[in-house]
């Protein structure tokens, strides 16, 4: 356990990060060792170029939108901190944890893991999934297999089944309302996070 | 001029049939020719014999009238056997016309309570009722079922949720076995139970027959009871996995008996046995899989057999499993779990309904004769009731279940990530039904070698009614004061679809940059493998390339075009449309709904019916189909495309043919179809 004091020692602020992330110290020591070894050229951060350097990222139909999602707007790079803050997303829920109005929303909650999938279509951030941003998504996922109108037909079919307002968008209300029935914690979240 | 007696007469037969307690009287029809036939197929036979030995010299005397005469004889098996089937279908109808009975008790109890009646009817008619022959069990009875259950399974739970099912499946029956088996010997060995003369390898064998749990009786309950499908997969998946467990056992058991010790040797032996026979299943099922995926895509041009195909392959792979003693339920499991996705690729729709409801079919038919028939054997006997052992077996059978269910969730849940709460244990440890399997091993038992063999009879039928019973019964309003959470009828979505693929793929991008490869990421490369080199094989070069979401969505279009034929268009939300700017009544955007106008729906149902009159078909009822070369279709595809090419028209998915290729867009008519001469006039809905 030595080597693990040590390693903590080096990040900055571990202990804030531990706090609102909820990861344990083996597993930052985990990321951190990870997070080195994606950054190549030793530059303290990550550039889109090391995340493009993972083969089934590449090969991942969404691989650059998730990649996109690392990235907060305007910032090139990604340190250590935004590093593990994005991967606290796919923690399991804790189920016992006391639901105290106060505290702000843990980063793994159910509400949280779906804002970040809505975040994947919403590119332009406005709030709501327009007809062309899931058009795109669907092409990315399809990979040039289908025609034009079946993807058009797939993706109206998606709208009008989701809108509850008809305003033709998603918001994200409507996708959480459509996703009630799907079991979110088990979907999205990674054992290796635990 | 009308007789006024027969006027009469007719109408109170019309008013007989429409009161119920016809159907009962029909049912009693029936017995009667079943027990009689019973007895009379002795005195038949003995007449047979008397004959035999007299005709030779006797002249045959000249029969003026050759007809009419009891032949009995000739018809004897199949004569039966349908009356077998028929009694039991009508018991099953029975039991759904009585009002709430099926409410309260399920059932597989009513019908081997009538089991019990009917045998008991049989013995009092002088005669021995037929048995529950475990050839013809696990041959003829058993095969529908499991082919039922595996060609329908759930794959997704079922693949999450594999590592439990394989625990409780493996280590939970070998817990059951060696603690019942135990547990029996030792109290055997104390003088004060009556038990005496049991050894270690008896009790083993006992607990061996004993500890799994069936997949019949998982079925008939937890079918009616609808809990969430978390719990049915996991307990219906140990039901069908612990047959492997169960064959190594028996077997083994079976062999070692006369040896006095066993070695570590032995033990090994044992584990390289298991996992031959449960890996040779799966790889015998497999490769009949593969084989009925590859003869599904030349069958385009025939077919009326493809159902055949699927039913002959799969029960090929029971029996080449059976043959060499292999495990047959897994086999015939993994066949069709690996033929499912290309056949139903292959196939027409037609063919796939057909499936569907044979199996379906089958199954239930199967599985009322199972329950019936333990009803008859249980009358047939032969018992040897020993107090103390039937209640040491079900109280240690219980025992064992809570604990090994206990004691392996708190192992489980340390990998899980959603874990298995109380209730969920709970429900998993009353799960454990034993039912007709159970039963047919005991039967196989060879009698010199286990003089006890009736004792073990009569205690293995106790447990069974036990578990059948009490347990079926009271599982209902457990589930209900437990609050379990309940299977959710939900209808399909294409949101669902469309955002869990995403997710997927989703989790698959995180395991990869956190540098795990979890089973994300082998569900991924898998999908990648099926799609690159498998697909290309299996299916009908058209739709290889056919991503699955597309295929979704078109199956769910195909499901809603005939839901709303079928209810004359009065289906309560119809996103038949798929664009929102068209086709909106004023009236409807008050309750926010698109909805189709009645008029159109009418202008446009008259339209249907009329194209399809010019062809000469009917759109119902469904006369003999001619599947191959239908004329309609093809020009209609044709005009489908032009259609779509042409960008001309308000889409509309109404069905209206072709069954035959549900991948094809069937979902788009226009409105204005060619076919006619005349133009019909639509309220004109404008597409920008």
């Amino acid at each position: 356990m030595g080597s693990n004091y040590s390693t903590l020692s080096k990040i900055p602020n571990v202990d804030d990060l531990m706090q609102e992330t909820g990861f344990t110290p083996a597993h930052i020591v985990r990321l951190y060792d990870r997070f080195n070894a994606l950054d190549k050229d030793k530059k303290g951060h990550l550039s889109p170029q090391d995340f493009e350097s993972i083969k089934e990222l590449a090969m991942n139909p969404i691989g650059d939108r998730i990649i996109g999602a690392f990235f907060t707007p305007g910032q090139e790079v990604v340190d250590f901190h935004s590093f593990v803050r994005i991967l606290a997303h796919f923690r399991p829920v804790d189920k016992n944890r006391p639901r105290d109005p106060n505290t702000p929303e843990p980063v793994n909650s159910r509400t949280s893991k779906l804002r970040f999938a809505f975040q994947l279509y919403d590119q332009d951030k406005d709030g709501k999934i327009s007809r062309a941003e899931l058009l795109q998504v669907l092409r990315s996922m399809m990979e040039m297999q289908v025609t034009e109108e079946q993807l058009e037909s797939i993706a109206d079919r998606t709208i009008q089944e989701a809108d509850l307002d008809g305003d033709s968008t998603i918001s994200f209300d409507e996708f959480r309302k459509s996703l009630e029935k799907v079991n979110i914690d088990h979907k999205m979240s990674s054992r290796f996070l635990r | 001029m009308t007789c006024p007696v027969l006027t009469r007469v007719i109408g109170g037969i019309r008013g007989c049939i429409r009161c119920r307690w016809s159907f009962w009287l029909l049912l009693f029809i029936f017995l009667f020719p079943l027990i009689l036939g019973e007895t009379s197929a002795q005195g038949d036979h003995n007449l047979q014999t008397g004959t035999d030995g007299t005709s030779i010299n006797s002249n045959h005397t000249k029969r003026s009238f050759p007809v009419l005469h009891l032949r009995y004889k000739y018809v004897q098996l199949p004569f039966e056997i349908s009356l077998w089937i028929l009694l039991a279908s009508l018991m099953k109808l029975g039991f759904h016309l009585l009002p709430g009975l099926s409410s309260v008790v399920p059932e597989s109890c009513l019908l081997i309570v009538v089991g019990l009646l009917v045998g008991g009817l049989i013995k009092v008619g002088g005669d021995k009722p037929p048995m529950l022959d475990s050839e013809l069990f696990f041959l003829c009875l058993l095969p529908p079922i499991i082919l039922d259950a595996g060609y329908f399974l759930p794959i997704r739970p079922f693949t999450e949720n594999i590592g439990t099912i394989l625990m409780f499946a493996v280590v939970g029956t070998l817990w059951n076995v060696f603690f019942i088996g135990g547990m029996l010997y030792g109290l055997a060995q104390l003088d004060a139970s009556r038990l005496g003369g049991l050894d270690l390898l008896a009790c083993l064998i006992f607990s061996s027959i004993v500890s799994a749990v069936d997949p019949v009786a998982v079925l008939a309950v937890f079918e009616e009871i609808k809990i969430n499908e978390l719990l049915h997969v996991l307990v219906f998946g140990e039901s069908l996995l612990n047959d492997a467990v169960t064959v190594v056992l028996y077997h083994l058991f079976e062999e070692y008996v006369g040896m006095t010790s066993v070695s570590a040797l032995d033990v090994f032996l044992a584990v390289i046995c298991f996992l031959v026979v449960s890996l040779g299943g799966v790889l015998v099922g497999t490769t009949y899989g593969i084989l009925a995926a590859l003869t599904s895509r030349f069958t385009a041009t025939l077919r009326v057999i493809e159902p055949l195909f699927v039913f002959v392959y799969s029960y090929m792979a029971y029996l080449s499993a059976e043959v060499f003693n292999l495990s047959g339920i897994m086999s015939l499991i993994a066949c069709g779990v690996v033929m499912r996705p290309y056949v139903e690729a292959n196939i027409s729709h037609k063919s796939f309904i057909t499936i569907k409801y044979f199996l379906k079919m089958w199954s239930s038919v199967s599985e009322t004769l199972i329950f019936i028939f333990l009803g008859v054997s249980t009358v047939v006997g032969p018992h040897s009731w020993n107090l103390t052992f039937v209640t040491i077996s079900v109280v240690l059978c219980l025992i064992s279940r809570v604990l090994g269910v206990i004691g392996l969730t708190y192992i489980i849940n340390k990998f899980r990530v959603v874990k298995l709460t109380a209730t969920d244990q709970f429900i998993l440890a009353f799960g454990g039904l034993r039912g007709a399997i159970a039963f047919s091993l005991g039967y196989l038992l060879k009698q010199e070698h286990f003089p006890m063999k009736n004792m073990f009879l009569t205690s293995i039928i106790v447990i069974i009614f036990f578990t059948v019973f009490v347990q079926g019964i009271t599982i209902r309003p457990l589930v209900d004061l437990l609050a379990v959470k309940r299977k959710q009828e939900s209808k399909q979505s294409i949101n669902e679809e469309i955002h869990t693929q995403v997710m997927g793929n989703l989790l698959a991008g995180i395991d990869s940059v956190c540098g795990c490869y979890g089973h994300h990421h082998w569900k991924y490369k898998l999908c990648r493998f099926n799609k690159r080199y498998v697909k290309r094989c299996l299916i009908v070069e058209e739709r290889s390339r056919e991503p699955q979401l597309l295929a979704f969505y078109n199956k769910m279009e195909l499901r809603q075009a005939i839901e709303m034929m079928e209810t004359g268009g009065e289906t309560k939300q119809l996103p038949a449309v798929p664009s929102t700017e068209s086709l909106q009544s004023p009236a409807s955007e008050q309750t926010g709904v698109p909805q189709i106008s009645r008029e159109l729906e009418a202008e446009i149902r008259r339209i249907v019916r009329g194209n399809l009159k010019k062809t000469g078909q009917k759109l119902y009822p469904y006369r003999r189909p001619t599947l191959v070369g239908n004329p309609f279709e093809d020009d209609f595809q044709d005009q489908l495309r032009e259609k779509q090419r042409a960008k001309v028209g308000r889409r509309m998915s109404a069905f209206l043919t072709d069954q035959d290729f549900p991948s094809r867009t069937i979902a788009r008519i226009s409105v204005v179809p060619q076919a006619h001469s005349s133009r019909p006039t639509i309220p004109a809905t404008q597409k920008d």
